[in-house]
């Protein structure tokens, strides 16, 4: 059979305009069904005719799963909630600059119009072997084509590679580690909570799935409580475009300060490893120490042990840790963009 | 510059409104009655040979119309008259046809469904069973040159003029390569030089011998080559998406096997080519075939990953150079040694463009070219903007910046010493000469507006993080053709009507050469109309819209058909109001006796009269040596006004080439090797400036293209299986806005050239290498040599060489 790609096959659309009707529409349709949010992942499945649903469930008319609403001293954003809307909430730009910095480094001002926050941390990774349907590991197949010595992997893992090399994306979901945010997640069964640290799974614990989502979930709110309201902040995104571009690595940390010394910090990255990372030895190494280039320089020496690079991934060795001195230490910000 | 009344002023476009309202029609925006839709199939395989196609269960299919493959392709393309009575040469290379017999690249069109709608078409594809016999394929075009490898193509690896022949390196050019180094002393299947290039070397106080790699960037025009296509009583109507109008219509018809009187060309917008959309092309052809065999209108729309496929790519470069420069920088010998990415079909000519550019920008005392265009089973290479003049300014400049350093010369002095002035020598083995040259004006100007004395200053300070380096260059390229023709008509409403028969790709030169047939006739302009982007229109034989030349071609070419117009204007002038004709001139829609009162006859009455004495006044008689479309557009449009229709036939001693001086500033973050261009600024040697507003767009997304170019865009190919990995636009990686400065500056300066009537020299190209020099040079400036002579320079290559880890490639390595 020959291969087509880029022309979306058809499908039925279904918009619910409540979450129990798409928790109902879940159930009733399985695995023929796929979830859209903002659609900037599952189009380019759909375009590729590498996913083939019978059923698509669009989550854009449910009310109940946008918009922002304080939440005790923190906030709770719907996952439908658009990165625009987030960057441009007063509240969130208020007391959580972090999460306004990576939602507003993402993609491009026309794709944050569309995309959502809770599109934004479940996405499937990038990895242009898996994206143009090669039967990786990660596919169902045996082999991984980034990780051969020809193969082109600038922008794959250098952590957590298990038989998969391929890097989570987002560029909000170290912000939201950082800020140690709740991940609220509905089922026909009921709801759980999951920290955001918790939210994003590795190739060893599910080499098909990026989150802790299965079959059945829907991510509806994101919880993010006020533990770091307004704490020092610092993120930074490298990658080779100003705009539409994902990260080649990118950085986030919150901490707290008492006197010259770090009190709190949480530290978060990504581009990395196949999930995005809490930095724990990095966050217990600093902590009590003073907010200097010399904790910094630990802090960014501690960062990469243990790195493992690909052939041509060798540079994210040195700009983890480079990044990650600039989130202890702090910096201009590389420049200006929206 | 005399004092014009439209030429140099800056006015509306009457295309603007349409594309800023989106009411501009485009290809992919025409419907006709029981139109089909086309999909493609395209070889999964970079080099395969087609066992067996089964089409049953698609065309099983309810909605399926109709497929067509390579058995229905025309027979003996129709020759257009310049390819007639060329005997083809023995191993004559087998050209590049619709649909492959042989796929020699992945995304190679094997066959097209026309269906009722896409859907259907799309999954009439999934249907089809394709039986392949992988064949063996290159992608490196170094991997093609290897002592026992492999070679693209069974009848060779090298394109030599039309044919395919083998040639080898050896095991110690390869131990070269291996350790970083071009192997100057390989073999090679072109060369072209002149002067004592030992002497030019000995004579030199510093010799610089530099490894280089320009990489292969699709076209990726925004809008991709969507046509659609209808036959009506025998006749193929095509809407497509070109950059030339006229010059499409002979090539559709050899694509599709008809006599170019029988195809109309349709395309009165084009969104951007970029050299891949220059004559017709296969996308045009598999519709029209597709329309005469389903006997239906068939659309087909061309997607992203289709364009990526079959859009073209321009020719990458793995390169040596040796250079030779007196104390004060002068180049006295140049030593240039080019492999060449040519794809799987022909030869290309950017490679021999290259030497030709730089041999005219630094004057070189001696000059030697070698080349070698090798095969390789990756998209078509084709032209684009400034086709080897971006890669030989792009890879060449940054070892003048290099030079400069070492030699300790300004920056902006060691171009001035180098450049040419008019009547400058250039070429190699053919030695031309530039009809025009003010590039020391240029880096005058520029180097005034950019504060250079104080800007220099500035290169490799550092501020926390970020080093700054700054940059002077220059750049060229070809600018304008001669001997194309001219139609105008004076209709007897008084308006003047100015046929055009080359294309509206976007840079404004379809109507900014209208311009000067109103001017020459002193035309107010809302009186004129500018007939374009429709061959059933009656447009005059024109350039193609390529090498920067319609400026020049077709401002020559409308000023001989105004002046023809004016001429018989004088002549009816003086037939009915007496004296001569020379006694007669014209302005406001008039034609009026020279110094006296009285005596005035109206545009309208003259093309009224002209139809009254018919002949050559209204185009029943057309001048003989005009083109034979010219003269067949003359024929459809006789009897209806006066007709001015003249070949251009102007002098031009020498070739017209234009210049660009490009001042840049980067900021390169030494812990990231992120680096963003702060300030740019272009000042261009363009002859007379014909239109402010559309100079500056050239200038300034020409310098964005060559941005692209030098920081973000790639082509990327898994050399282990031979397929493309950057398929989509996000992985190709176009600069945007925001990669641009916010403030980038222009200027001009605005000397005519000599061979021109109105002074003009065309500018898209030579503007490209200017940005990527720019960038390339103001880099290395920041962060030191290590990063000299390659393109992309992406983040981690520059962070590389800032903490010396051991780099993410070889030097020569394409495809990262």
């Amino acid at each position: 059979m020959a291969t087509i790609r880029d022309v979306m096959p058809a499908f039925e659309l279904y918009q619910p305009s409540s979450l129990d009707a798409a928790l109902a529409l879940l159930d009733q349709h399985g695995e023929n069904a796929l979830l859209l949010a903002g659609g900037l992942d599952s189009m380019d499945w759909l375009k590729d005719r590498l996913r083939t649903p019978r059923v698509v469930i669009d989550l854009g008319p449910i009310a109940e799963l946008r918009g922002i609403h304080p939440s005790g001293g923190g906030l709770e954003i719907g996952a439908m909630t658009t990165l625009t809307d987030v960057v441009r909430h007063p509240v969130v730009r208020e007391k959580f600059g972090i999460l306004v910095e990576g939602a507003e480094l993402a993609a491009s001002p026309q794709i944050r119009n569309q995309g959502t926050l809770g599109g934004n941390v479940s996405q499937d990774t990038r990895c242009w072997y898996y994206r143009s349907g090669w039967s990786c590991y990660r596919a169902g197949g045996n082999i991984c084509y980034a990780d051969t010595p020809t193969a082109l992997n600038r922008e794959h893992a250098i952590f957590g590679a298990d038989r998969c090399v391929a890097v989570n994306p987002s560029d909000t979901a170290p912000a939201l580690i950082a800020l140690d945010a709740k991940m609220v997640i509905r089922n026909r069964s009921g709801e759980r909570v999951v920290d955001a640290q918790d939210y994003f799974i590795g190739p060893g614990h599910d080499i098909t799935r990026m989150t802790v989502l299965r079959p059945g979930d829907i991510l509806t709110t994101i919880r993010i409580p006020d533990s770091f309201a307004g704490a020092q902040f610092y993120f930074e995104k490298v990658r080779d475009r100003q705009v539409w571009d994902f990260p080649l690595v990118n950085v986030a940390s919150a901490m707290t300060l008492s006197g010259g010394s770090i009190e709190r910090i949480r530290l978060a990255v990504n581009g990395v490893a196949p999930c995005p990372v809490r930095l724990t030895r990095v966050e217990e190494a600093v902590q009590g120490r003073a907010r200097n280039a010399a904790t910094a320089d630990l802090a960014g020496h501690l960062a990469i042990e243990g790195a493992t690079p690909l052939q041509h991934n060798g540079y994210k060795i040195p700009l983890l840790r480079n990044l990650v001195r600039r989130a202890i230490r702090g910096v201009e910000r590389a420049w200006e963009t929206s | 510059v005399p004092d014009y009344t439209l030429i140099g002023h800056n006015y509306q476009t009457p295309d603007l409104v349409a594309k800023v309202t989106g009411r501009a029609k485009y290809a992919e925006d025409f419907r006709a009655d029981g139109m089909l839709f086309a999909k493609l199939l395209l070889s999964p395989m970079p080099h395969a040979r087609i066992r067996n196609i089964d089409t049953r269960a698609a065309l099983d299919m309810p909605g399926v119309v109709g497929i067509v493959t390579a058995d229905d392709l025309p027979k003996a393309p129709v020759t257009t008259t310049s390819a007639a009575d060329k005997t083809p040469p023995p191993n004559e290379v087998a050209p590049e046809v619709a649909l492959a017999r042989e796929p020699l690249y992945e995304g190679e069109p094997i066959l097209a469904v026309a269906a009722t709608d896409e859907c259907t078409a799309a999954a009439a594809v999934e249907r089809i069973q394709l039986d392949l016999e992988p064949l063996p394929f290159v992608i490196d075009p170094l991997d093609g040159l290897r002592p026992t490898g492999l070679s693209a193509r069974k009848e060779g690896n090298v394109f030599v003029g039309r044919e395919l022949k083998t040639l080898r390196w050896t095991d110690a050019d390869f131990a070269q390569i291996a350790e970083g180094r071009f192997p100057m002393n390989a073999a090679h299947s072109e060369q072209q030089q002149f002067g004592d290039l030992n002497a030019g070397f000995e004579e030199a106080a510093l010799v610089l011998e530099e490894t280089l790699y320009q990489q292969s960037t699709s076209h990726q025009p925004l809008e991709s080559r969507t046509a659609m296509a209808y036959w009506q009583n025998g006749k193929l109507y095509l809407h497509g998406s070109t950059q030339s109008v006229a010059r499409t219509v002979p090539s559709v018809a050899q694509w599709v096997g008809v006599p170019e009187s029988d195809v109309v060309i349709v395309s009165e917008y084009c969104g951007g080519g970029f050299g891949s959309k220059i004559p017709g092309a296969h996308s045009m052809a598999i519709p029209a075939l597709l329309a005469k065999k389903t006997g239906r209108p068939v659309m087909m729309r061309i997607s992203r990953e289709e364009e990526t496929y079959i859009g073209r790519v321009r020719p990458g470069f793995q390169a040596g150079v040796k250079i030779g420069f007196r104390k004060d920088g002068r180049v006295t010998a140049l030593d240039l040694f080019i492999v060449q990415d040519s794809g799987p079909y022909q030869r290309q000519g950017d490679m021999q463009l290259a030497a030709t550019v730089a041999s005219l920008m630094y004057q070189p005392l001696a000059m030697r070219f070698r080349g070698i265009s090798v095969a390789t089973n990756t998209p078509p290479r084709v032209s684009q903007r400034a086709p080897g003049g971006l890669q030989g300014i792009a890879m060449l400049e940054p070892v003048i910046s290099k030079a400069a350093r070492k030699l300790g010369v300004d920056q902006v002095e060691i171009r001035r010493v180098n450049v040419p002035t008019a009547g400058s020598p250039f070429g190699l083995s053919n030695r031309q000469k530039v009809t025009s040259a003010f590039v020391r004006e240029a880096l005058d100007k520029g180097a005034a507006l950019f504060n250079w004395e104080e800007r220099k200053v500035r290169s490799g300070k550092r501020r926390g993080s970020k080093v700054t380096g700054v940059s002077a260059v220059v750049s060229n390229f070809m600018s304008g053709s001669v001997g194309y023709d001219g139609l105008v008509m004076i209709r007897p409403d008084g308006t003047l009507a100015i046929h055009q028969g080359i294309g509206n790709l976007g840079t404004h030169s379809v109507i900014d050469t209208a311009r000067v047939a109103a001017e020459v006739l002193a035309m107010p302009w809302d009186r004129c109309e500018v007939v374009w982007g429709n061959t059933g229109r009656h447009v005059p034989w024109s350039s193609t819209q390529s090498g920067s030349q319609t400026t020049h071609a077709h401002s020559r070419a409308n000023h001989a058909a105004a002046m023809d117009a004016k001429r018989k204007l004088q002549e009816i002038a003086a037939m009915d109001l007496g004296g001569r004709p020379e006694d007669y001139e014209v302005g406001n829609g008039r034609v009026f006796r020279k110094g006296s009162a009285g005596g005035v006859l109206t545009f309208a009455t003259a093309a009224r009269r002209a139809i009254e004495l018919g002949g050559k006044f209204d185009g029943h008689e057309v001048p003989g040596q005009v083109h034979a479309m010219t003269k067949s557009s003359v024929k459809a449009l006789a009897g209806q006004g006066l007709v001015g229709v003249a070949k251009d036939e102007y002098p031009r001693d020498g070739l017209t080439y234009s210049f660009v001086a490009g001042f840049a500033e980067v900021e390169v973050d030494v812990e990231t090797g992120a680096y963003r261009i702060v300030d740019y600024l272009a000042v261009a040697d363009v002859g007379t400036v014909m239109h402010p507003r559309s100079l500056g767009g050239q200038l300034h997304g020409g310098a964005a293209q060559g941005f692209g170019h030098a920081a973000t865009q790639r082509l990327v190919y898994d050399k282990t299986y031979g397929v493309a990995l950057a398929r989509r636009l996000h992985y190709n990686r176009p600069p945007t806005i925001l990669d641009v400065p916010l403030a980038m500056t222009w200027d001009a300066v605005n000397l005519p050239d000599p061979y021109n009537p109105v002074g003009a020299k065309g500018i898209g190209e030579a503007a490209i290498g200017a940005g990527a020099a720019a960038v390339l040079c103001a880099l290395t400036d920041a962060v030191g040599d290590g990063l000299v002579g390659r393109t992309p320079v992406l983040p981690e290559m520059v962070l590389a060489a800032i903490e010396a880890i051991r780099p993410t490639n070889d030097r020569l390595t394409p495809y990262i």
